[in-house]
């Protein structure tokens, strides 16, 4: 990079910068591309001489000030999807088939020095655990400047300045900025995670569980801060949780991701509230809400496939209440209703796609009360009550 | 103090302090403070210590049966108070009852023997807690070897008992694996198998499905509900997680800077909170189903982290960062006040059972 970036215009407080409509494209870009159009995605992992198809055909969009919400349980490929967009995968690890078109350009087909043009300036990533992800002898405000002028080449002065801007940015005092890692806490540390992922002006944050780790009330602070920084910077957003209520709360679009295969995509709304695939419908109502009726708790009788050995046909059809000899022969293929993309033999195309709700009496794991009715020994009267 | 009646009904008198029949663990004025290492400087100079207040006086029953969810962040003091009750932890002030017994100075492997068979614990994590050099038997029958129990014929059909309790059915298909053969669902039976083999009365868990995905979860908690209803157990069951208290617990009790700041029946805490600390915690716990603008911007997102428990403020500990806050909370204390059907609150807003006021919209509470 030349010196000349490191300019007044890089200088700029972030909080001002340009949203990401009017940023300044890579070259090649075309201006009129989607934002991001994952087309197909296989990523595969080599494993003792096996294939693991973590992720076998992976299709989504994203646009531009949007955030997309990645849910699935462990093993999902939900991880690995959002890795192979920057290609920060484990070395066994290959991309075999597929496109993935960041403003119409593939960086599928690009070498991996040319792709760091991409990673961090484009496409930037928060990770779980902040306090691995940060260097602990280096202090906060160091690691932050680092992408600025290793990547965009600013001055030192100039991107610890940067640095300062962003620290504030995402609610951490600037004089808090000398401090290690260790010396904040987790809520702290995920808010510098936030400020180095924001470093570079990203167009696309990635957030891999990015409050797992959290306690609620910290939960909620991090996540009022992504989806302000979404607004005031015209970020898009893919955060990636096995935490259907985190996505609940802050995505516009929903991907439910099985086995290395879209179950569903759709509206957070319409998904949420009218769930169609079978794994959506179980995955929802197996998820403790305190808002609703208590103790009603699903269960998903089983376990995911092995990835190494995916089953023909749906691979959730072992596990499926409603599983029809068609499920475990051929693969469901995604169909689209409005604003709803399903992969399942009981939506096929040409059906009005919809939602089935009743399960067959013989379901397996269909919901029951988690409590039962009292056993021998009655439940204990609360005293006065 | 005028008497506002609370949905919950009339305040009742607090319960008698004695131990009932139907009551069978009991802290009372429980204190753990651990010391501040200080440094050379400061010992030379013999500066005072300072100590941190992880439990800071709490009154705790757990009654025959029942599943009491122990709510708190992380530095509330929830796992002290568990590790209390399992006798990992010496406490620094007052007692423990076991069965209207009083075990507090009651230590050492021997004396603790009955102890630690009544009264056992689940760890969060079933990665650290297996040895991954011994096999499954050898970790739910090592409780059988230390206290000396039975012969070995009599320990093996112990483990296959319990084995097969935590629905690791057969015993034998499990008994001679190693925890990396197993899924993180069955390691999580292994540790609770563990626990059962002992056939105790009470199971502290601290965070035991954390860790796992939700539809294992749910299995896990129909199994400790129905090992209670077979075997009559009671849990005490700590999360940092309101919705899964929600879920299995009967009185849920909330901790904030080793403090019981609400506790009653689970329906009651969480549907009509009498803490703001209660109210902030249950109106930002999400939930998969999406929330209109409206909706979400009821929630009460306090500013800030829980403060160090070297730091307590003053009066009520919660103040700092409580919406409601008034002079008299930033001088005194609050002591958990009963606002009926056997739900308690400790907030001055609580006194003579009231209920909460509708929150003002205030500027200091809407995060930077």
């Amino acid at each position: 990079m030349s010196t000349t970036i490191s300019g007044p215009d890089a200088a700029e407080p972030v909080a001002s910068s340009p949203v990401a409509a009017a940023r300044q494209l890579p070259k090649l870009a075309d201006p009129a591309a989607p934002l991001l159009v994952v087309d197909n995605l296989k990523t595969y992992f080599s494993l003792e001489g096996a294939t693991v198809h973590a992720v076998d055909g992976v299709s989504f969009r994203l646009d531009r000030g949007e955030a997309l919400g990645i849910a699935g349980e462990s093993g999902c490929g939900k991880t690995t999807t959002a890795l192979s967009l920057i290609r920060l995968l484990p070395p066994n690890a290959r991309i075999e088939e597929g496109s993935i078109k960041l403003y119409g350009i593939d960086l599928v087909g690009k070498s991996d020095n040319a792709l760091r043009r991409y990673r961090w300036r484009e496409v930037s990533i928060v990770f779980q655990g902040a306090m691995n992800a940060l260097n602990p002898v280096h202090r906060l405000r160091d690691q932050i400047a680092e992408p600025l002028t290793q990547r965009l080449g600013l001055s030192e002065k100039a991107a610890r300045r940067r640095a300062g801007e962003l620290l504030e940015l995402v609610g951490i005092p600037k004089r808090r900025g000398g401090a290690y890692p260790h010396e904040l806490s987790g809520g702290m540390r995920q808010r510098a995670m936030i400020a180095m992922a924001l470093a570079c002006d990203p167009a696309i944050v990635i957030g891999d569980e990015p409050t797992t780790a959290l306690d609620v009330m910290v939960q909620a602070q991090i996540l009022a801060l992504l989806e302000d920084l979404r607004h005031k910077l015209g970020l898009s957003l893919i955060l990636i949780t096995h935490d259907l209520s985190v996505i609940a709360e802050t995505c516009d679009r929903v991907l439910v991701m099985y086995a290395g295969r879209v179950a569903e995509e759709g509206s957070v709304d319409e998904v949420f509230r009218r769930p169609r695939h079978p794994y959506t419908q179980k995955l929802l109502a197996a998820f403790p809400n305190i808002r609703a009726d208590r103790r009603t708790l699903d269960v998903i009788p089983g376990s995911p496939p092995d990835l190494r050995h995916p089953p023909p046909g749906c691979r959730f059809a072992p596990r499926c209440p409603f599983a029809m000899p068609v499920c475990t022969e051929v693969v469901p293929p995604e169909v689209t209703f409005g604003q709803v993309r399903v992969a399942c033999h009981l939506y096929p195309p040409g059906s009005d796609g919809r939602q089935v709700t009743t399960a067959p009496p013989d379901a397996i794991g269909a919901t029951v009360p988690l409590v039962e009715p009292p056993p021998a020994e009655p439940p204990l009267e609360i005293a006065g009550g | 103090m005028s008497s506002n009646p609370t949905p919950t009904g009339s305040p009742t008198p607090t319960a008698s302090p004695r131990p009932t029949a139907d009551e069978i663990l009991r802290l009372e004025g429980l204190e753990v403070h651990f010391p501040v290492r200080g440094g050379l400087i400061d010992t030379l100079l013999r500066r005072p210590r300072d100590v941190v207040r992880a439990v800071d006086g709490i009154d705790l029953t757990l009654r025959r049966g029942e599943v009491l969810g122990l709510v708190g962040e992380s530095g509330s003091g929830k796992t002290t108070t568990g590790r209390v009750v399992v006798k990992l932890t010496r406490q620094t002030a007052g007692r423990v009852s076991l069965d209207g017994q009083d075990v507090s100075t009651l230590w050492g492997t021997r004396a603790l023997r009955d102890y630690r068979r009544r009264v056992q614990l689940i760890f969060q994590d079933p990665y650290e807690t297996l040895n991954p050099k011994h096999t499954i038997r050898d970790f739910v029958m090592e409780p059988l070897v230390v206290n000396g129990i039975g012969t070995p014929a009599e320990r093996e059909s112990r483990v296959t008992d319990a084995l097969e309790a935590a629905g690791l059915r057969p015993a034998r298909d499990f008994a001679g694996r190693y925890p990396h053969e197993l899924s993180g669902g069955q390691r999580q039976r292994v540790v609770i198998a563990g626990a059962l083999v002992m056939d105790p009365q009470v199971i502290v868990a601290d965070e035991p499905v954390s860790m796992l995905d939700v539809s294992i979860r749910t299995e896990l908690l129909r199994l400790m509900l129905d090992l209670r209803a077979e075997r009559g157990l009671t849990y005490l069951f700590i999360t940092h997680d309101l919705s899964l208290a929600w879920v299995i617990a009967d009185r849920i009790a909330v901790m904030y800077l080793g403090k019981i700041m609400e506790i009653g029946p689970a329906e009651q805490v969480i549907r009509s909170p009498h803490n703001p600390y209660t109210q902030a915690l249950v109106s930002v716990s999400p939930t998969p189903e999406p929330r209109t603008a409206g909706e979400r911007a009821k929630r009460t997102i306090l500013v800030g982290e829980t403060p160090d428990a070297a730091n307590v403020p003053a009066g009520c500990r919660f103040n700092p960062r409580c919406p409601y806050v008034f002079d008299r909370c930033r001088v005194e204390e609050p002591p958990l006040f009963d606002v009926g059907g056997g739900q308690s609150a400790a907030c001055w807003l609580a006194e003579g059972g009231r209920a909460l006021p509708v929150l003002p919209p205030r500027p200091d509470t809407v995060p930077a």
